[in-house]
C-alpha cells in the first residue's frame, strides 16, 4: 500500500544472492524444525506390524540430514557475499561496532519496539537492530552446523567425519551436544515468530514495500533520504578513487 | 624384585598349559588382534615378569569389582584374578589391616616406577574426610601411589568422569582421576560397571604390550567404545521404522520394538555392551527390555529422566525440558507479538492513516554527520593531492 501523495522512490537493496539465500534459508530452516522435533520427540505411528514393512522414521532422518546439507551449502553462499555483496548486505551491517549503529539500536528499540516515539525511522538496508539479531542468528546458525555435523559424524565416512567425532567426544560426547542442538532448534522458532512479524509491521507503517523487498530486491524510500543516500554514495566513490589513486603512485 | 614369567607364576598356581592357551586365544579375539594376537600374548607372559598391581578403592560403590569378578570365560576369570589380586586389593586380597598396608607399600617401594596402578572410584576434593582409607585421605593416597605407577587404570564411570557422586550439585566435589593427577599415563575404562570382559581384555592387553591401547578423546580404549550401542543394536530397525514401544507393559513393547520413546540413550552411548553382552554373554539391558541409561558417558546422571529421551532443565521445575520451556516461550512471543500489533495501531494511528507530516527529525542528525565526515575526508585527501602535485612539477623544474 503505497501513499500517492507521498514522494517515494525505488531503491534496490537486495541482489538475487540475498534473496535466494533468504528463501531457501527460510524454508529449509523450517523443515529442519519440523523434522527435527519429530527425531526429539517422535509421535506413535505405528501402522506397520514389522519393521520391514516400514521406514518413516529413518525418511524423517533422511530429510533432516538433507535439508542439513543445503542448509550448509547455502549458508556458505551466504559468508561469501558478506564479503563481495552491496553495502546494505557485507558483514560490517551485523556487528555494531559503531557509534552510528548503536545510536541506531537505540532509536530503533523506542521508535519501533517500544512505541514510545511517534515518529518512524528510515533505514534503507537493514535496520541496526533488525541487523543485530540476524548477526546473533549467523552465529547460531553456525553453532547449529557443529554441533549436527558433530552427531552425523558417527554415521558417515565423510573425509572430515573422524575429526567431527573426536570433537564430538572430547565435548562429552552426544549428551551435552544433542541438548544444545535442541535448544538451539527453538531459538530458530523465536526468531522466526518475532521476524515475520516485524517485517509486516514495517511494511504496515513504513509503507516502504519491504515485505516484497526480499521477493523484488526493491525498495520505497521516501525522496529526502533516497537523495541523502545517494549523495551519500556519490561520496563514498569519491573517497574510494582518491585513495586508490594515492595507492597507486606509491 | 621378582622377575619370575607371569606364565610360571600361573603354572605354580595350578594353571595348566592348555587353560593358559585358551586363555590366550580368548582375549586375542577380544581384543580384536591379528591372527598372531594369541602367541603374541602367550609369548610375553611366557616371557616376561609378572607386572604388580595395586587396586585402590575411594568414592564407589565396588560395581567394578563386582563386575570383574564375572568375567565371561572362567579360565580368564582365574587367570587374571591370580594376575591382580596378589599384590594389594582391599576387597580381594586375604590379608587386612596392618598387614595389607604393608603389603602394598613393599610393593610401591620394591616396583618403583613399574606397577600398575588400578582405581575405582572418585576423588572428593570438597573435604579430605568425605572418603579414607586406613586413615588416610583419598587425594592422598591416589597421590602416593600414582606417583610411582608405571600406568594408571580408571575403572568405570567414577574414576572415569564421576559418576553420581559428581552429579550436580556435586556436593563432596568429587573428580575423576585424570582431573586429580597429571602426567600420568591414564585410561579410562566406562562404565558403570564397565563390561568384565572389557576389563580383562583392557587388563591383558598392558601386561602384554606393556603400553595402553589407543585411547579416545575421553581416553576411552577405541576397540571396546569406538561405536554406538544404537549402532551395534538388534533393535535397530525397528527405530528405524518408527516402531517405539509406548510403556514397558503395552503390546508393542512385547513384540521388542525400540525403546527411545522410553528414554533409551544408546544412540548418545559408546560402549560394546550390544556386542560382548553382559554375564557370560547371556544378555545386555536393551535385551532384557530395558533402555540404556547411558552409563559409558562423563555426566550421564545429569540427564535424567531416565524414561524421556529429552533431558529434564534444573532450576525451572524438575518436570521440565527443553520442549515445555521452548512452547512456554513461543506462546509468550505470540501473545507479545499480537500485543505488540495491537499498540501499534493506537500510537502509530496518524502515521498509518498518513495524517502525519513527513518527519525525518530521527535520520537528519545520522547523515549530516556522515556526509560531513566524508566530505572532510574527501577534501584532506584532494588538498594531500594537490600538495604534492605541486611538489612533483617543482622537483620537475
Ligand atoms: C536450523 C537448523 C537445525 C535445526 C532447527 C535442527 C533441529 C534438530 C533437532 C530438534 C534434533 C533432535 C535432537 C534430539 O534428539 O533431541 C536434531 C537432530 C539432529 N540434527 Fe539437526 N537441526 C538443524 C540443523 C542441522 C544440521 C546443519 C545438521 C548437520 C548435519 C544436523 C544434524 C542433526 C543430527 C545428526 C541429529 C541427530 C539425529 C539422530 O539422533 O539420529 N542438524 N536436529
Ligand atoms: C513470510 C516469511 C518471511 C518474510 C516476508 C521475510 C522477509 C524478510 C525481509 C523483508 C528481510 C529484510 C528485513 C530487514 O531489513 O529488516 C528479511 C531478512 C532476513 N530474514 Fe526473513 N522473512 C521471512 C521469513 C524468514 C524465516 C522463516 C527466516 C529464518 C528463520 C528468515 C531469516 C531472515 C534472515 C537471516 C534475514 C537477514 C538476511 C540477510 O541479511 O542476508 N526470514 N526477511
Ligand atoms: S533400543 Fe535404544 S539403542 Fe536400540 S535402536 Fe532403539 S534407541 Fe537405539
Ligand atoms: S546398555 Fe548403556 S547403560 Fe547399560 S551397561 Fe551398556 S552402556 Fe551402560
Amino acid at each position: 500500500m503505497i501513499q500517492k501523495d507521498k514522494n517515494l522512490r525505488e531503491i534496490y537493496v537486495w541482489q538475487l544472492p540475498v534473496r535466494v539465500f533468504h528463501w531457501v534459508n527460510a524454508f529449509v530452516i523450517t523443515i529442519l524444525c519440523i523434522t527435527g522435533f519429530i527425531i526429539g520427540d517422535p509421535p506413535a505411528i505405528q501402522h506397520a506390524t514389522a519393521p520391514s514393512h516400514n521406514y518413516w522414521f529413518g525418511i524423517v532422518r533422511f530429510v533432516h540430514f538433507f535439508a542439513a546439507m543445503v542448509f550448509i551449502v547455502n549458508y556458505l553462499v551466504r559468508i561469501y557475499w558478506l564479503f563481495a555483496g552491496n553495502s546494505f548486505s557485507v558483514l560490517r551491517n551485523y556487528y555494531p561496532l559503531t557509534k552510528k549503529q548503536w545510536r541506531g539500536i537505540k532509536e530503533t528499540l523506542k521508535v519501533d519496539v517500544l512505541l514510545i516515539t511517534k515518529n518512524p525511522i528510515y533505514d534503507i538496508g537493514h535496520n541496526p537492530l533488525a541487523a543485530t539479531t540476524y548477526g546473533g542468528l549467523f552465529i547460531i546458525m553456525i553453532l547449529q552446523i557443529i554441533t549436527g555435523a558433530m552427531m552425523f559424524s558417527v554415521q558417515s565416512n565423510a573425509f572430515w567425519a573422524p575429526a567431527m567425532q573426536d570433537l564430538l567426544i572430547r565435548f562429552n560426547g552426544f549428551f551435552p551436544i544433542r541438548s544444545l542442538h535442541h535448544w538451539l532448534m527453538w531459538a530458530f522458532v523465536l526468531f522466526a515468530i518475532v521476524h515475520i512479524y516485524l517485517v509486516f509491521y514495517h511494511d504496515y507503517i513504513e509503507k516502504n514495500g519491504i515485505a516484497s523487498s526480499m521477493i523484488g530486491g526493491w525498495k520505497f524510500i521516501a525522496q529526502p533520504i533516497a537523495e541523502d543516500y545517494e549523495k551519500e554514495q556519490a561520496l563514498r566513490k569519491d573517497v574510494e578513487h582518491l585513495e586508490k589513486e594515492k595507492h597507486n603512485k606509491k | 624384585m621378582n622377575t619370575e614369567s607371569m606364565y610360571n607364576h600361573l603354572r605354580k598356581r595350578g594353571i595348566s598349559r592348555r587353560d593358559f592357551f585358551k586363555f590366550c586365544g580368548v582375549m586375542g579375539s577380544m581384543l580384536g588382534l591379528k591372527a598372531s594376537g594369541a602367541e603374541q600374548i602367550a609369548d610375553a607372559f611366557m616371557t616376561k615378569p609378572r607386572i604388580p598391581v595395586i587396586w585402590q578403592h575411594f568414592q564407589e560403590c565396588t560395581c567394578c569389582s563386582e563386575s570383574f569378578i564375572r568375567c565371561s570365560h572362567p579360565i580368564v576369570e582365574q587367570i587374571l584374578l591370580e594376575m591382580v589380586s596378589l599384590d594389594y586389593d582391599d576387597t580381594l586380597q586375604a590379608a587386612g589391616g596392618f598387614q595389607a598396608e604393608a603389603v602394598a607399600e613393599k610393593t610401591r617401594k620394591d616396583y618403583k616406577g613399574n606397577y600398575i596402578l588400578m582405581c575405582e572410584g572418585a576423588i572428593p576434593l570438597g573435604n579430605k574426610g568425605y572418603c579414607t582409607i586406613a586413615g588416610e585421605a583419598a587425594e592422598d593416597r591416589l597421590k602416593r601411589f600414582a606417583e610411582d605407577s608405571k600406568f594408571i587404570i580408571a575403572w568405570g564411570n567414577c574414576a572415569s568422569s564421576g559418576c553420581i557422586q559428581h552429579a550436580k550439585p556435586n556436593p563432596t566435589d568429587a573428580q575423576p582421576i585424570h582431573k586429580v593427577i597429571s602426567g600420568k599415563e591414564i585410561i579410562n575404562v566406562q562404565g558403570c560397571p564397565p563390561i568384565a570382559d572389557v576389563m580383562a581384555g583392557v587388563i591383558t592387553y598392558v601386561l602384554t604390550f606393556d603400553k595402553l591401547p589407543e585411547l579416545d578423546g575421553q581416553r576411552r580404549p577405541k576397540v571396546f567404545y569406538g561405536r554406538r550401542i544404537h549402532d551395534t543394536c538388534y533393535r535397530r530397525p525397528c527405530y528405524d521404522a518408527g516402531l517405539f514401544a509406548q510403556s514397558f507393559d503395552d503390546e508393542n513393547a512385547k513384540k521388542g520394538y525400540c525403546l527411545y520413546y522410553l528414554g533409551c540413550k544408546g544412540p548418545n552411548t559408546f560402549n560394546s555392551c550390544a556386542v560382548i553382552k553382559w554375564n557370560l554373554g547371556v544378555s545386555y539391558p536393551i535385551q532384557s527390555g530395558h533402555g540404556c541409561i547411558g552409563c559409558a558417558e562423563p555426566n550421564f546422571w545429569d540427564y535424567m529422566p531416565l524414561y524421556s529421551h529429552i533431558p529434564s532443565t534444573y532450576g525451572f521445575g524438575v518436570e521440565s525440558n527443553a520442549d515445555k520451556i521452548g512452547a512456554a516461550l513461543t506462546g509468550i512471543a505470540l501473545g507479545g507479538v499480537a500485543t505488540h500489533a495491537v499498540i501499534t495501531n493506537v500510537r502509530k494511528r496518524r502515521l498509518i492513516k498518513g495524517s502525519m507530516d513527513d518527519d525525518f527529525s530521527l535520520n537528519e542528525k545520522d547523515t549530516e554527520e556522515t556526509i560531513q565526515e566524508l566530505e572532510e575526508k574527501r577534501d584532506r585527501l584532494i588538498n594531500k593531492k594537490k600538495d604534492e602535485d605541486s611538489g612533483d612539477s617543482e622537483k620537475d623544474k
